[in-house]
């Protein structure tokens, strides 16, 4: 059962957008993010809404993937319009229906926290759909490197989540096969309150522990062995190189930014 | 600065810690170049810490190891002595670091500073080496233990290594997967005059070898080819090994009155023994 978990949400296809360098994207979706949060219109959103679906059509991913992406927030997105909607405070009396009372502010609120929810979770998972996670921790690594002088671990960070990713299908695996073994001698892990069911993942959990310490030694040895010492003096299979691909996909979120500013002064 | 012997322990004690247990008594062994050793011992006998010490994984409490000349025990060698002798681990899952083929076979090349525009082509002359270069883009969970322990094996190729030390690299693998990763070390080892030692708790593995080492209790107590070793099946039996089947099985057959000779190790020198013996008849 917890086979099904698959590593990140990548979409292998090929396409101008999965080409680009992965610092590129991560700049572009940190860029997305700031101009979602400029626009105040909301006519502002259209230039963004804009943006966006070139950018998923360029990406070739398919919309129902993109509408999947907003599936889990509907609860979250429903709660922030309703919320807005019934409470905020100030503005223009719009509707009296009882002790229900909407707002111009109110309704105003509602629909940009909503839009604005939307247009994050929608641009952020084009950049994990079109970047392989290797690749994205790759890039993670290359963007925080300046860091390194102030003694932020860059190539640590990349490589423990590298591991991270590369121990998951293993552990996973792992973890279902205890879970077996325990419901073989009558462990219950699917009935009972919340209380009963996490008392039930403790003998889940020790030995998956246990385990996981037992692999880390492993493989701490076996990378020593392999020549590993830090990122010092290392070099990559993989170079990370900016093309003109990327120069112009950072030009259209500056632009993106410049439009969004120049709607806060217009108005 | 290259000594005669390619790996070589002098007098060597190993203690895991100030007043523990001491894995390895005052051992002195020299392997030359290119020959196929295979380390006998049952658990405990501190086969595995001698793998360690041959690549400066652990440093001798007492006594030296080299490497080509090289003391393990010298600071300045141990990324040219842990290139040089490459070390392949018993559970396959623990020792691949990449979620990439690929990416797994480079991680030695990444960590000793080759450059980037080198890497494809040893990467790929590494992998067909161990006949895996169909799979280089494929992710390692996916794979057959016997197809794990054979990028492991790569990985250390990519990196043009002299020596090959594989602690007991066969013993989590189903039968298929054992012969695979024993023929390709077997073919490595003559192909490129790549030392190996082999370290094995499976007899018939052994046999293999050119050369067979016995420990016990941190000791080296028999050494020889296999034959010669294995002649001596009470004295194996006495350091808690078995010997191998065939060599078994002689065993029965002449303790019921059929005159093998002594020195059966495979299934081949079994028929060849019996069609001795019928000639005869």
């Amino acid at each position: 059962m917890l086979r099904d978990i698959t590593l990140g949400q990548y979409y292998p296809v090929d396409s101008p957008v999965h080409r680009l360098d992965p610092r590129t994207k991560i700049l572009m979706t940190v860029g997305f993010v700031v101009a979602v949060f400029l626009v105040t219109e909301l006519w502002g959103y259209l230039v963004v809404l804009a943006f966006l679906a070139l950018a998923i059509y360029l990406s070739r991913l398919p919309i129902k993937m993109m509408l999947r992406s907003i599936r889990p927030l509907r609860i979250l997105l429903i709660f922030t319009f309703v919320l807005n909607l019934f409470f905020g405070a100030g503005g223009r009396e719009l509707l009296r229906w009882g002790f229900v009372v909407i707002r111009d502010e109110g309704l105003n609120n509602a629909v940009h926290f909503s839009l604005r929810l939307v247009f994050l979770v929608v641009g952020s998972s084009i950049l994990t759909l079109t970047t392989a996670p290797v690749t994205l921790t790759d890039g993670i690594e290359k963007l925080a490197s300046p860091l390194k002088r102030i003694g932020f671990p860059a190539h640590e960070m990349a490589m423990m989540m590298t591991i991270a990713l590369r121990f998951i299908p293993t552990l996973t695996e792992e973890a279902d096969k205890i879970m077996k073994a325990q419901t073989a001698r009558g462990a219950d892990f699917t009935s009972g309150n919340l209380k009963q069911r996490a008392t039930a993942m403790i003998p889940l959990l020790v030995p998956l522990f246990v385990s996981a310490f037992r692999r880390a030694g492993d493989l701490a040895m076996a990378m020593e062995a392999r020549c590993y010492h830090g990122g010092e003096g290392r070099t990559r299979l993989h170079v990370l190189k900016f093309g003109a691909a990327d120069f112009s996909a950072l030009a259209a979120v500056g632009l993106l930014i410049f439009l969004t500013v120049l709607q806060r002064r217009v108005m | 600065m290259a000594g005669p012997f390619h790996l070589q322990l002098d007098h060597v004690t190993y203690q895991y810690e100030q007043g523990g247990k001491t894995a390895v008594k005052d051992m002195s062994l020299a392997i030359p170049r290119g020959q196929f050793v295979a380390l006998l011992g049952h658990n405990g006998s501190g086969k595995s810490t001698v793998a360690k010490l041959l690549n400066g994984l652990f440093t001798p409490t007492v006594g030296t190891v080299q490497v080509s000349g090289m003391d393990t025990a010298d600071p300045k060698f141990v990324w040219e002595i842990r290139r040089r002798a490459g070390m392949v681990f018993q559970n396959p899952d623990n020792q691949i670091v990449a979620t990439q083929v690929r990416d797994d076979v480079a991680f030695g090349l990444e960590n000793i500073g080759v450059p980037s525009a080198e890497m494809p082509e040893r990467i790929e002359r590494a992998l067909s080496d161990v006949n895996m270069l169909e799979f280089a883009d494929r992710a390692p969970h996916l794979l057959s233990g016997g197809q794990k322990q054979r990028i492991a094996i790569a990985g250390i190729l990519a990196m043009e290594p002299e020596a090959l030390i594989l602690d007991e690299a066969t013993a989590m693998l189903d039968p298929s997967g054992r012969k695979d990763v024993l023929e390709t070390v077997r073919r490595l080892n003559t192909e490129k005059q790549i030392t190996v030692v082999w370290i094995t708790h499976f007899m018939q593995e052994a046999t293999q070898a050119d050369r067979v080492i016995v420990m016990h209790e941190g000791s080296a107590v028999m050494d020889g080819t296999p034959r010669e070793v294995f002649a001596q099946a009470d004295m194996i039996r006495g350091y808690r090994l078995d010997v191998p089947p065939m060599t078994k099985l002689a065993e029965t057959l002449r303790s019921r009155g059929i005159a093998l000779s002594g020195d059966i190790l495979s299934v081949d020198d079994m028929i060849g023994e019996v069609r001795r013996l019928a000639h005869r008849a």
